[in-house]
């Protein structure tokens, strides 16, 4: 059992051990020793799954030669490949599910009717952590908003199904933007043709919030500041897992000389099953080393108690701790070199020049002209999707950039990193995020001073508002379901019409004796299922309002990806086949 | 550009556009278009049935119902079609042992609906085209990817339904038409989706399309070819420019390749001898190609065109400047940094201009490392008092700060900086010369 998945409101080990027992009951079928080739995309969410000695690797001389598979074309030619070798049983795991184009590209190789089993498996939402569930799906917001195919929207409707199945039907449904309506009306379209069986479970959810990430396409360009995003943002976390320069991990052993460098790059595992990285993961970062060094002065006093312990009770009583000490230790000493490690990044001249432009076009200044410092950027080459962040910012903060300023960036930006890079700037500008400005009206002013974006003196140590989490910036989709919350979306009709896409309610009826009561002072517990990515600054700020003591809602975040903005554009980039 | 409908179907069938096919090599397209072909010339698929076993399994928190009924049936894309015009074809064959299940009569929406649980299902009973329209609709209406996929498939290779016919029926059917395009992307099928685009006059997303392709060429001339019939697509102005200038940067990156490949293995040219290329110029960007250019081709005689015709890409000022200042910087070639910022007016004057701040120069200088005296002279045009002071403090350019103090009559400043310098130093004696010197009125 994964012990971090129980700690919140909602039980999410439940979830996990219905996945398990499926993937378990899978692989009983295929029966005899297994080797198992692996879509090396999924061994990152399997791993949240199930440990890999139930997922036993044997040889490639077993006899069974099971294969876990995305919806990938590319891949199908290597399980050709493989195929040739010695006779075996073959048996094709789809994930999520079965794909036709798979199918028949198989067929074509010839080698569809050697698989004995060819199943699907229905993973669609894995839980991260006790309160956060992600499909994985890093193509959903290329095919949701560029290619309008809206795959990635079933399979999110039939998380959501599989979620009401173990834990209730949600009573009511508050959604925002295209995406979020389509998967609302599948829902209540798959409800309806389970019919028969009523769901008996009392229900744990109140309130489902559907958003699409093209309402709020601000906020995963700008820089995370919080302890959990930066390390995102400069080292990538990747099914919770970090890979970090070893240099500053290494064990310091006496006389040793240092001729035991490790070379390899130091995994850490980052969950809240880590007392320490759970209290201070949702931190501004500029609060992170207070709490390290009261932490340190804590564990060094309890270090000290031995000198105290004399009786042979006492001692023991000590010693019996020490497994957890030395374990705090260690997590501190991991966390103070991850903090160092962050520290040489925001403390450098070129971290802070960059911060200061977006802060700058996110409170609205020189949104409308060339930037000098983008500029810079481009003339000295940086990576270019730092420079795509930053146009895109610009573009977004000022709802379309002029055609002029438009056209002298795409130069500099071809000329400079190559022409075939016009194919990624056309899917930006489909996805609204660098395009030229239409109407000639700017709306951004009128949603930052409406939904109070962007807060001019914000507490970074002892937070009283979400915009803590980008030290000014208030993310603009967790503002709307802050307000949702208190007082309800009626008291912002008039933004909620700019921003795109219909918003809308549902209600899904529950059987009578299912009506949930709440007690006085329990809080509503709402998930809010981000269609098309979700960062970490977001999760921190939800958790942030979770908190509060007068909030009265407690958020659960579900999403198809956990991204942040080089991810996010990444994704959206046109490569070679 | 404004293509009449007359040129276009001329460029789609002119010899140039056939030209463009993939090398014999083991690409997946035509690797798949063979399998395709000789699947489709097999008949004992059907007969070699191992798909008996094929089950669904899914999580249900629910008993095991009508949805987790264990049985056989067959994949959509199993067997073969019967139809020999295109390749993909999924046609649903018989089952064994499903016949229970199997009936005639039903509706385009339960059709559907045992597409998506992925049961036993003919398409064959749907045969008129308004049939199988209203199967494609039910289809969209599910928003199941997989099962509009498989009716557009379907629909795609059945004699009633030739292409353009299907593609009118498309265009007012939006959310199956973005499924089509998506699945002719993934499967490949460049030719359909041009046509599909053409026919659908989203004549932007033509030319991007076609573009595109260029990617998958490794050979550079061959890409080249390609790039010349991608100019006068219908992209936007802009772009379309963009498209001109990629292919002219190509044609001359490969003559140059040429040239500096066989002057390097010649062994003659000092540059190529002092600084060995680290990899071929072929399908750099512009602004790289001008470095190179600056680099290796920048003297007198060898200027020949190379680096103007770079220039007239529409490159701004400033960024040939910055970037023949980079190039020549790292040579140390100091006179040709001097020539590339002075400018003669028509009195014979000299005079130091730039179109960028010198405050850059410098920093470039310095990462160059550039001698103190080049700097200090690059520092002193720095037009910002605080920025001079600032990168002349940064760079130890003694005398600017020295003088600057000394125009801005600070005396703390200059005291200040003394500690500075070396002992007994020239520098030293030049500023004590000033802090004793009675002319200057100090403001501190």
């Amino acid at each position: 059992m994964a012990a971090h998945l129980s700690y919140g409101r909602v039980n999410l080990n439940v979830l996990r051990e219905a996945v398990r027992r499926e993937l378990r009951e899978f692989l009983d079928k295929c029966a005899g020793s297994k080797a198992i080739v692996w879509d090396e995309y999924l061994t990152g969410p399997f791993g949240l799954i199930a440990q890999y000695s139930l997922l036993k690797v044997n040889e490639l001389f077993g006899q069974l030669l099971v294969i876990f598979l995305r919806h990938r074309l590319t891949l199908l030619l290597r399980v050709d490949e493989d195929r040739r070798g010695p006779t075996r049983d073959f048996h094709i795991l789809f994930v999520p599910r079965r794909s036709l184009l798979c199918e028949q590209r198989l067929k074509d190789l010839g080698v569809l009717g050697s698989f004995i089993h060819r199943e699907e498996y229905s993973l669609d939402l894995i839980p991260f952590d006790g309160d956060l569930l992600s499909m994985e799906s890093e193509c959903a917001f290329k095919e949701c908003y560029l290619e309008g195919d809206q795959t990635s929207l079933y399979h999110a409707a039939k998380g959501l199904m599989t979620l009401q199945a173990l834990y209730g039907t949600i009573p009511q449904i508050f959604g925002k933007g295209e995406c979020a309506r389509q998967v609302a009306n599948m829902m209540i379209r798959m409800k309806r043709e389970f019919t028969g069986s009523q769901n008996s479970i009392f229900p744990v959810f109140d309130n489902l919030l559907l958003l699409d990430r093209n309402v709020d396409l601000l906020t995963p360009l700008a820089t995370q500041l919080t302890y959990e995003g930066l390390i995102d943002e400069i080292y990538g976390i990747q099914n919770s897992y970090v890979k970090l320069p070893p240099e500053k991990f290494a064990p310091k052993k006496q006389g040793d000389g240092g001729k035991d460098l490790p070379t390899e790059a130091k995994k850490l595992q980052l969950n809240s099953a880590e007392e320490l990285y759970a209290e201070i993961r949702d931190k501004n970062f500029n609060a992170v080393g207070s709490v390290l060094s009261k932490k340190a002065k804590i564990i060094s006093a309890a270090f000290e108690e031995r000198h105290n312990a004399k009786t042979v009770g006492e001692i023991k009583q000590f010693v019996s701790q020490l497994p957890h000490m030395q374990a705090a230790r260690g997590s501190l000493a991991n966390h103070t070199s991850i903090a160092e490690l962050i520290k040489d990044v925001t403390t450098s001249e070129d971290f802070f020049d960059k911060l200061t432009v977006e802060q700058e076009f996110m409170s609205g200044i020189d949104t409308d002209k060339v930037n000098n410092y983008i500029e810079d950027c481009i003339a000295q080459k940086h990576s270019l999707i730092k420079v795509l962040r930053l146009v895109c910012l610009q573009s977004v903060c000022n709802s379309g950039l002029k055609q002029k300023v438009l056209d002298y960036y795409k130069r500099e930006i071809l000329q400079t990193y190559g022409y075939e890079h016009i194919l990624t700037l056309h899917n930006l500008e489909k996805a609204g995020l660098l395009k030229p400005q239409t109407g000639g009206r700017n709306n951004y002013p009128t949603i930052r001073k409406t939904l109070r974006l962007w807060m001019d003196d914000v507490n970074e140590q002892n937070p009283t508002d979400i915009s803590y989490v980008y030290s000014g910036y208030a993310p603009l989709s967790v503002r709307l379901a802050q307000l949702l919350s208190r007082p309800g979306w009626r008291s912002i009709e008039e933004v909620l019409r700019i921003l795109p896409g219909p918003h809308f309610e549902e209600r899904q009826p529950l059987p009578t004796g299912l009506q949930k009561k709440r007690q006085p002072g329990e809080n509503r517990v709402t998930l809010v299922f981000f269609l098309g990515g979700v960062t970490f600054a977001e999760i921190a700020a939800l958790r942030f309002l979770s908190q509060l003591e007068d909030g009265g809602t407690e958020y659960v975040i579900a999403t198809t990806k956990l991204m942040n903005g080089t991810s996010w554009i990444e994704a959206l980039m046109e490569k070679p086949f | 550009m404004n293509r009449t409908k007359g040129d276009e179907e001329e460029y789609w069938n002119s010899s140039k556009f056939k030209a463009f096919t993939f090398d014999d090599e083991d690409d997946e397209l035509s690797q798949l278009k063979e399998s395709k072909r000789a699947v489709n010339s097999l008949r004992d698929f059907v007969d070699d049935d191992d798909d008996d076993d094929l089950e669904r399994v899914s999580w249900t928190g629910e008993p095991v119902g009508s949805r987790t009924r264990p049985g056989s049936f067959q994949s959509l894309s199993d067997a073969l079609s019967d139809t020999p015009a295109k390749s993909y074809a999924p046609e649903l064959g018989r089952p064994k042992g499903e016949y229970r299940d199997y009936s005639n009569d039903w509706s385009p929406s339960d059709t559907v609906r045992r597409l998506r649980k992925g049961k036993v299902c003919s398409l064959e009973r749907f045969r008129s085209l308004q049939d199988k329209l209203q199967l494609l609709e039910e289809a969209v209406s599910m928003h199941d990817g997989n099962v509009i996929t498989a009716v557009l498939i379907f629909l795609n290779l059945t004699p009633a339904c030739l292409p353009e016919i299907l593609f009118r029926e498309l265009e007012v059917r939006q959310i199956a038409l973005r499924h089509l395009i998506h699945f002719l992307k993934e499967i490949g099928d460049q030719k359909l989706l041009l046509d599909l685009f053409r026919f659908l006059d989203r004549t932007e997303e033509l030319a991007l399309s076609h573009y595109r392709e260029h990617l998958n060429i490794q050979d550079p001339d061959k890409r080249k070819e390609f790039l010349k019939t991608c100019i006068g697509l219908p992209f936007s102005a802009e772009d379309s420019a963009h498209i001109q200038d990629h292919y002219t940067l190509l044609e001359r990156q490969i003559i140059i390749e040429a040239n500096d490949r066989h002057l390097e293995s010649a062994g003659q040219t000092e540059i190529f001898r002092k600084h060995p290329r680290k990899a071929s110029i072929l399908n750099m960007p512009l602004v790289t190609t001008l470095f190179y250019s600056c680099f290796y081709h920048y003297t007198e005689a060898e200027c020949n065109g190379t680096i103007s015709a770079h220039r007239n890409l529409r490159l701004l000022d400033k960024q040939y400047v910055l970037t023949a200042l980079a190039a020549r910087a790292k040579l140390r070639a100091w006179n040709d940094v001097d020539a590339l910022f002075t400018t003669k007016n028509w009195l014979g004057y000299t005079k130091k201009r730039a179109p960028i701040g010198f405050h850059r120069v410098v920093e470039i200088l310095h990462k160059n490392n550039a001698p103190v005296q080049i700097l200090q002279e690059y520092v002193n045009l720095v037009e910002d008092v605080d920025t001079k002071l600032n990168l002349a403090t940064k760079f130890k350019c003694h005398d600017v700060v020295i003088d600057t103090c000394r125009d801005l009559k600070d005396r703390q400043q200059l005291l200040a900086y003394r500690s500075k310098v070396d002992k007994g130093s020239v520098e030293e004696e030049k500023i004590d010369a000033l802090l004793s010197s009675s002319q200057i009125r100090w403001k501190n």
